[in-house]
């Protein structure tokens, strides 16, 4: 547990998933004290999501093929002198200097019992994944439209299912992942719908056969999927979802090169869900919010650029798996062993194992070109918009429609999501634009030259709501650092009286004391 | 023949077409900017505004929409705000509706007997010069506003004080304004002629022509003067808002310490925090006021949030449940003596400032861009602008 205040630890992982376990792992087993946060109370992360102990799920495996490999991995963090520290929030991370860092969250579930904990660190691992990317249509807001990566984690985590009949549409390798997971598990799936081609992989032969497991695991999808009489329909979109109460029908359209829907190509497809998704959007708020650099990746997301041994452009900040781009479970594994042994290496100021270390960076290199090959098949084309209506909610936060943005960027003169923010409130509200980020950032492109997706790396300095008495008791900044803070004497909150006349006025010298 | 007049054009109007000549370039698509666009071309001077980033890209952006008199003591920033909250409340072409203007009044409060009597005597002075305020004593604070902490020794509430969503605003008078809007531009050279005048801008994308260049290029203003060959000391303070979930109005006006007063006119680096709290009509409670000169360093202070929460919860208990969403951060343009450069550069002929308006740019710019435009027509200001004369300071060495 946590140890005294007088003392931080070497690392501070933040996310127990693959990359976050694998991280630290492998520099506690250098010999690094490693605290190892997440929100959640297992670990796993989203793809090792699986039914909490009490649901006494009998094969909770059953719908991860890797489910030993993790296995292997938790048993080695279980061995591990690792603190696990479980349903920390994260909501911020500061940095005194290279090599003095600390992590803000706030414990206990969401709700009333959360109270502020600090950990100290030398140094930090950012291993906190990915979340869905949306793109709106009309109709998404009805009832039984589910994100895919959702909809998996609903059947991962609580072995239920959205429907019974159920379209899973979108871009990207998740949804055949999620169709055959659905199918598998009892629905029946009528169509897998997906935007672009799986021609697009033909384009880059050198990363499909160095990658031979991704291969495997397609035909492991496609098999499935043929045995339940799955129809894939590339280059088709779901461009409306029909019903009242509930989603009872979608429209699938045929799309052109550019995502652009073919007039008169819609048909009708009867379902009772819809799971939906367009690929994943690294995390990084945390990153960004301390200046770390970042990169483009060829599906219009932006990723934290890192160097050959997973170090940020800051100085003690190292990151692993999908915040560097979306890459799948076993980079990110690759990545979060490679960065421990950076750490240890760098704490301890002596070279880690060369031949090791060469190897993960081969491995990491080659499933890091086809994760880009894959991210620029599916990359979302400039054309998706056309689907939209005017009064199709983007921004379901704040009720912001296509028509309110289109008009910020046509009449007002907006170029960017954070001008369309600013002029609509798209983006303001709960989710802090993390579900309409990459839809607004599109409708606002469609002004400008690039036409497509562009970046935008977001700025989120509070990764997750924060009460005000939680920020309001943090100990003071001048006092020596506590593990726990005190609670605030309300005398000490009031607001001390100064005497306006003396330094009031713009040329009065106000005495700052 | 044809081709000595094809000389001659070149010659008088170099490299340009009638897009790119104007009466005044305005560098600034900021609220100031908006602002000096707005009154020039209402002048009926053809106006371009040109912005290296978007509309409300910089310092109004991020701010809270203060239309303030109630932290003025009497002095020239006073009348400039009285005159400002005249302009925005008479405005014309929609801009106040749709800028979500709102006259809310403003309520400080004293939280002992002390900074009530200092309070007292502050809006003594100040009704002199024209603001409205009303003491509210002790026991009638929560008709007012009903969830302040109990304990507070008393208040005043200025009626004049109002609140607009400032990136609206800037883009709702830029719009009305009818100007060519080039954003995403970045100013490299400021042309002059022979004798030194303003001749224009160069951009990237070609060169803009006109007699008169309008500096509203708020904190990195100094960087435009110096690019004119002129000097002006602004410099970056920075500033937090912490914006909480929405909530039902729990928070009616705008409301803070007497001690705010003191910290806006502070010459000091370190930081300091007096929490303004409101709420706003999407919901959201705004607190604001951390100051600090720290350059342009955007990093989150978890000490200056602390201390806005802190003074937020003190002066509404209930907030303490309320959940902070998001936090940014700004960079108020300030100078020496803490009053705008509003006229003139001394030095450049055509070049006229309209920055420096440190946290009270979104509440001044109306007047400042009817001086601006008083100024570039020949016509005498609507008061007495001496006190924001750029040529106040001593040149850089």
């Amino acid at each position: 547990m946590a140890r005294s205040a007088s003392e931080p630890y070497d690392l501070a992982v933040l996310g127990a998933g693959p990359a976050g376990i694998a991280g630290a792992v492998a520099a506690s087993e250098a010999g690094l004290s490693v605290a190892l946060l997440d929100a959640s109370d297992q670990t796993g992360g989203q793809y090792f999501r699986h039914p909490a102990p009490t649901l006494r799920a009998r094969r909770p495996h059953a719908l991860h093929h890797d489910w030993p490999a993790f296995a292997r991995l938790r048993g080695r963090l279980e061995a591990s002198t690792a603190d696990h520290l479980r349903a920390h929030h994260v909501w911020t991370v500061t940095r005194e200097s290279a090599d003095a860092w600390t992590v803000h969250a706030l414990t206990g579930a969401d709700g009333d019992g959360e109270h502020p904990v600090r950990i100290r660190a030398r140094a930090v691992l950012l291993a906190t994944g990915a979340s869905e990317r949306h793109l709106p249509f009309p109709g998404w807001t009805l009832p039984g439209v589910v994100a895919a990566g959702g909809a998996q984690a609903m059947l991962k985590s609580g072995l239920v299912l959205p429907g019974r009949r159920i379209v899973v549409a979108g871009s990207g390798p998740l949804l055949l992942a999620v169709a055959s997971s659905l199918a598998a598990a009892g629905a029946h799936v009528p169509a897998v719908v997906e935007a672009s081609g799986y021609l697009g992989y033909a384009r880059h032969p050198r990363a499909l056969a160095t990658n031979p497991h991704k291969l495997l695991e397609a035909a492991a999808h496609g098999s499935v999927l043929l045995r339940h009489r799955v129809r894939p329909l590339t280059r088709s979109a779901v461009t409306e979802a029909h019903g009242t109460d509930r989603v009872e029908a979608v429209t699938v359209t045929r799309l052109d090169r550019h995502w652009r829907p073919v007039p008169g190509t819609g048909r009708r497809i009867a379902c009772d869900a819809l799971a939906v998704g367009h690929g994943l959007v690294p995390q990084t708020e945390l990153a960004t919010g301390l200046g770390c650099a970042t990169r483009r990746t060829p599906d219009g997301t932006t990723a934290l650029a890192l160097d050959g041994l997973q170090r940020t452009s800051v100085p003690g900040l190292w990151a692993a798996g999908e915040t560097g781009g979306v890459g799948g479970w076993l980079l990110a594994r690759v990545e979060g062993e490679l960065a421990g042994l950076a750490v240890a290496a760098q704490l301890r100021g002596r070279p880690a194992p060369g031949g090791r270390v060469a190897e993960l960076r081969r491995r990491r290199d080659r499933m890091r070109a086809f994760a880009d090959a894959m991210a620029a098949a599916h990359a979302p084309g400039p054309g998706w918009t056309g689907w939209l209506t005017d009064d199709t909610e983007v921004c379901r936060c704040e009720e912001v429609t296509a028509g309110h943005v289109r008009e910020a960027v046509s009449g007002l003169g907006a170029r960017d999501a954070r001008t369309v923010k600013l002029l609509t409130r798209a983006g303001m509200g709960w989710c802090q634009g993390r579900m309409c980020g990459a839809a607004v950032a599109c409708l606002a492109a469609a002004g400008t030259a690039e036409g497509t997706v562009p970046p935008s790396a977001e700025r989120r300095p509070l990764a997750v709501p924060v009460p005000l008495g939680v920020l309001a008791a943090q100990p003071e900044a001048a006092q020596p650092e506590a593990a726990q803070p005190e609670a605030v004497q309300p005398e000490a909150a009031e607001p001390e009286a100064t005497r306006p006349e003396g330094g009031a006025g713009p040329h009065g010298r106000a005495d700052p004391a | 023949m044809a081709r000595s007049v094809q000389c001659e054009i070149l010659l008088t109007v170099p490299q340009s077409n009638s897009s790119d000549v104007a009466d005044v370039i305005v560098v600034g698509a900021g609220v100031v900017g908006a602002a000096c666009a707005y009154y020039a071309a209402r002048s009926g001077l053809s106006v371009t505004v040109v912005d290296r980033g978007p509309v409300a890209g910089g310092t109004t952006g991020a701010g809270e929409g203060n239309l303030l008199v109630s932290d003025k003591g009497p002095g020239p920033e006073l009348e400039l705000a009285l005159l400002s909250t005249r302009l925005w409340r008479e405005m014309e072409d929609g801009v106040p509706a749709a800028s979500e203007y709102e006259p809310k009044g403003g309520l400080v409060v004293a939280s002992s007997g002390t900074a009530m009597d200092a309070l007292r005597h502050f809006a003594r002075a100040q009704a002199t010069a024209g603001v409205t305020a009303h003491e509210i004593e002790a026991d009638r604070l929560r008709e007012k506003e009903p969830h302040l902490a109990p304990g507070l020794a008393g208040g005043f509430h200025y009626p004049q004080d109002a609140q607009v969503q400032p990136a609206l605003a800037a883009a709702r008078l830029l719009r009305a304004s009818g100007a060519r809007v080039r954003t995403g531009s970045e100013v490299t050279a400021v042309l002059t002629g022979p004798g030194g005048e303003v001749r224009g801008v160069r951009t990237p994308s070609g060169d803009l022509h006109a007699p008169h260049v309008v500096n509203a290029a708020g904190t990195w203003g100094g960087e435009l003067a110096r690019l004119a060959g002129g000097d002006l000391p602004v410099l970056p303070r920075r500033g937090f808002v912490l914006v909480t979930e929405p909530l039902p109005r729990v928070v009616r006006h705008k409301v803070y310490a007497a001690d705010y007063v003191a910290d806006v006119a502070s010459d000091s680096a370190a930081l300091q925090t007096s929490a303004v709290v409101e709420g706003t009509p999407a919901g959201p409670v705004l607190i604001g006021a951390s100051r600090e000169r720290v350059g342009f360093d955007r990093t989150l202070s978890v000490e200056a949030l602390r201390r806005l929460a802190q003074g937020a919860t003190a002066l509404f208990p209930l907030l303490a449940g309320v959940r902070a969403t998001r936090a940014y951060a700004g960079f108020r343009p300030y100078l020496p003596d803490h009053l705008p450069a509003i006229g003139a550069d001394p030095r450049v002929p055509g070049l006229l400032h309209a920055c420096g308006h440190e946290g009270a740019g979104i509440g001044l710019a109306p007047a400042t861009g009817l001086i601006v435009a008083r100024l570039l027509t020949g016509a005498e200001p609507p008061l007495d602008v001496k006190p924001f004369d750029p040529g106040r300071f001593p040149a850089a060495a």
